[in-house]
């Protein structure tokens, strides 16, 4: 199985490398249009903000090829920032359009949690995965080797709100709220959290998100 | 009061060594850092802090190799300071696999290396470093040291982290010098003094020796603790930290 790896400059890309390589997959890393239009299954990780990483994108003329491969039923994971690309839009320093992948908007964590008491942001936790969007388990989705309550390593100041609930695969819990940690639609998902720095239950959804690549 | 905690392996490094000091002085060579990275993975540790230890002295950071093998098989987060000097310097850590970079000397000689670092890679890369020291000119205070605990900065460590905090800082790390490497319990009125101060996570250091010390950290509102003798010396495995800190009402990862 081979991924290609979207590279726009701003990622942890060794770390991604590494742990697709771990569970058995070859990576392509690569900046150019014509290796995304070839892709048998895309990754677009992301660090960093939003604004920058959708105008790497734009620069290396990437957004139309991404959309396309997206409705042709390519499946792509996006990581972090490259997840929260996925949807509509973001209020990052200002609204900023994203992939428009997935329904809905990408908003800033509130600084006080629901009981009205300071929270600290950004969020930087290892914090479980619950089912989510009216799901009671991960059958079935490429969370299928996860058990509730399993957690993975959060790290953002910005949160996804998708706009379908149906869209919301796993949530997990920051200051008393829902928080959307992956989100799915058609061959898109979304991970909020770093699957590649997840230690075993990280590594299990990479290698899962390869098992349904191959079908 | 933080009800969870984030448990850290720090690793000190010096040439190729994992090494261990007593208040940031007479260090002991350990053995290879990358050895230990993985058996604390293994057992479970939530993140790597790898510090090069005299790296500001000698105006380098060393940690560049030991890094990139690391991450080949150990896939937790990874923060790396030590001779941190620049947006450039960060870039080559990040693209060695390192997730954050933690600076200390180069923010106090020009703090606005903070926001230059937050800007090019977002909030969460940039680490705040503050060695602080009780000071004896300032009852009740502490002061900021950079150069490896040896110079001292003029900078009141609680005004210094609310700064870098307005600068860009995502994190802060936190060491008490003048309990680091004892293993007696950690400064709680420090960790309670910055921690009330910012609304950044904090991870705190120096000075655990046993699971009841990070439970007491927690309490003062420690984020995340940052171990580095208590496991070194195996007086403790991760998984018996672990247990401590939950028996003591603190929840945290479970693998």
């Amino acid at each position: 199985m081979k991924v290609t790896v979207i590279d726009y400059g701003l990622s942890n890309l060794r770390s991604v490398q590494n742990a697709f390589a771990h569970c058995g997959a070859e990576t392509l890393l690569t900046s150019s249009a014509a290796d995304v239009r070839a892709a048998e299954a895309l990754v677009l990780p992301g660090v960093g903000a939003f604004r920058d990483g959708m105008a790497g994108l734009e620069r290396l003329g990437l957004v139309e090829v991404i959309r396309q491969k997206a409705a042709e039923g390519t499946p792509l994971l996006g990581i972090c920032l490259g997840m929260q690309m996925l949807f509509d839009e973001s209020e990052e320093f200002g609204t900023c359009p994203g992939l428009g992948l997935i329904p809905g908007r990408v908003v800033r964590i509130p600084d006080t949690d629901l009981q009205g008491n300071p929270q600290k942001v950004p969020h930087i936790d290892w914090d479980p995965l619950f089912p989510a969007g009216g799901r009671t388990d991960f059958a079935g989705t490429v969370l299928e080797k996860v058990a509730p309550g399993q957690e993975c390593y959060f790290i953002h100041s910005y949160e996804a709100k998708p706009a379908d609930e149906a869209d919301r695969l796993a949530d997990t819990r920051y200051g008393g709220r829902d928080v959307c940690a992956v989100a799915a639609h058609g061959s898109v998902v979304g991970c909020q959290f770093h699957p590649e720095k997840s230690g075993p239950v990280g590594l299990s959804i990479i290698s899962q998100f390869l098992n349904i690549c191959q079908k | 009061m933080a009800n969870k905690i984030r448990l850290i392996a720090r690793l000190d490094v010096k040439d190729t060594n994992l090494v261990k000091g007593i208040q940031m002085e007479g260090l002991r060579k350990l053995g290879d850092p990358n050895q230990f990275a993985k058996k604390y993975y293994e057992q479970g540790i939530d993140e790597l802090l790898y510090i090069d230890i005299v790296a500001s002295l000698y105006n380098r950071n060393n940690l560049s190799d030991i890094v990139r093998k690391t991450v080949n098989d150990v896939f937790i987060p990874v923060c790396v300071g030590g001779g941190v000097r620049s947006v450039e310097d960060v870039r080559h850590l990040l693209s060695m696999g390192a997730d954050k970079v933690a600076v200390n000397t180069a923010a106090i000689k020009r703090p606005e290396l903070i926001t230059e670092i937050a800007e090019a890679f977002g909030s969460q890369c940039m680490v705040l470093s503050i060695q602080a020291k009780r000071s004896r000119t300032w009852p009740g205070k502490w002061e900021a040291y950079y150069d490896c605990g040896r110079a001292h900065s003029g900078y009141d460590v609680v005004e210094w982290a609310k700064r870098g905090e307005a600068l860009g800082a995502g994190e802060i790390l936190l060491m008490s010098v003048d309990n680091e490497g004892l293993q007696r319990g950690m400064d709680l009125e420090l960790i309670e003094a910055v921690t009330k101060a910012v609304h950044i996570p904090v991870i705190c250091g120096g000075g655990v020796g046993c699971g009841d010390d990070i439970v007491e950290a927690a309490r003062a509102g420690a984020d995340a603790v940052a171990c580095a003798a208590v496991l070194h010396y195996e007086k403790e495995t991760v998984p018996e930290l672990k247990e401590e800190i939950r028996a003591g009402g603190v929840e945290v990862r479970s693998v």
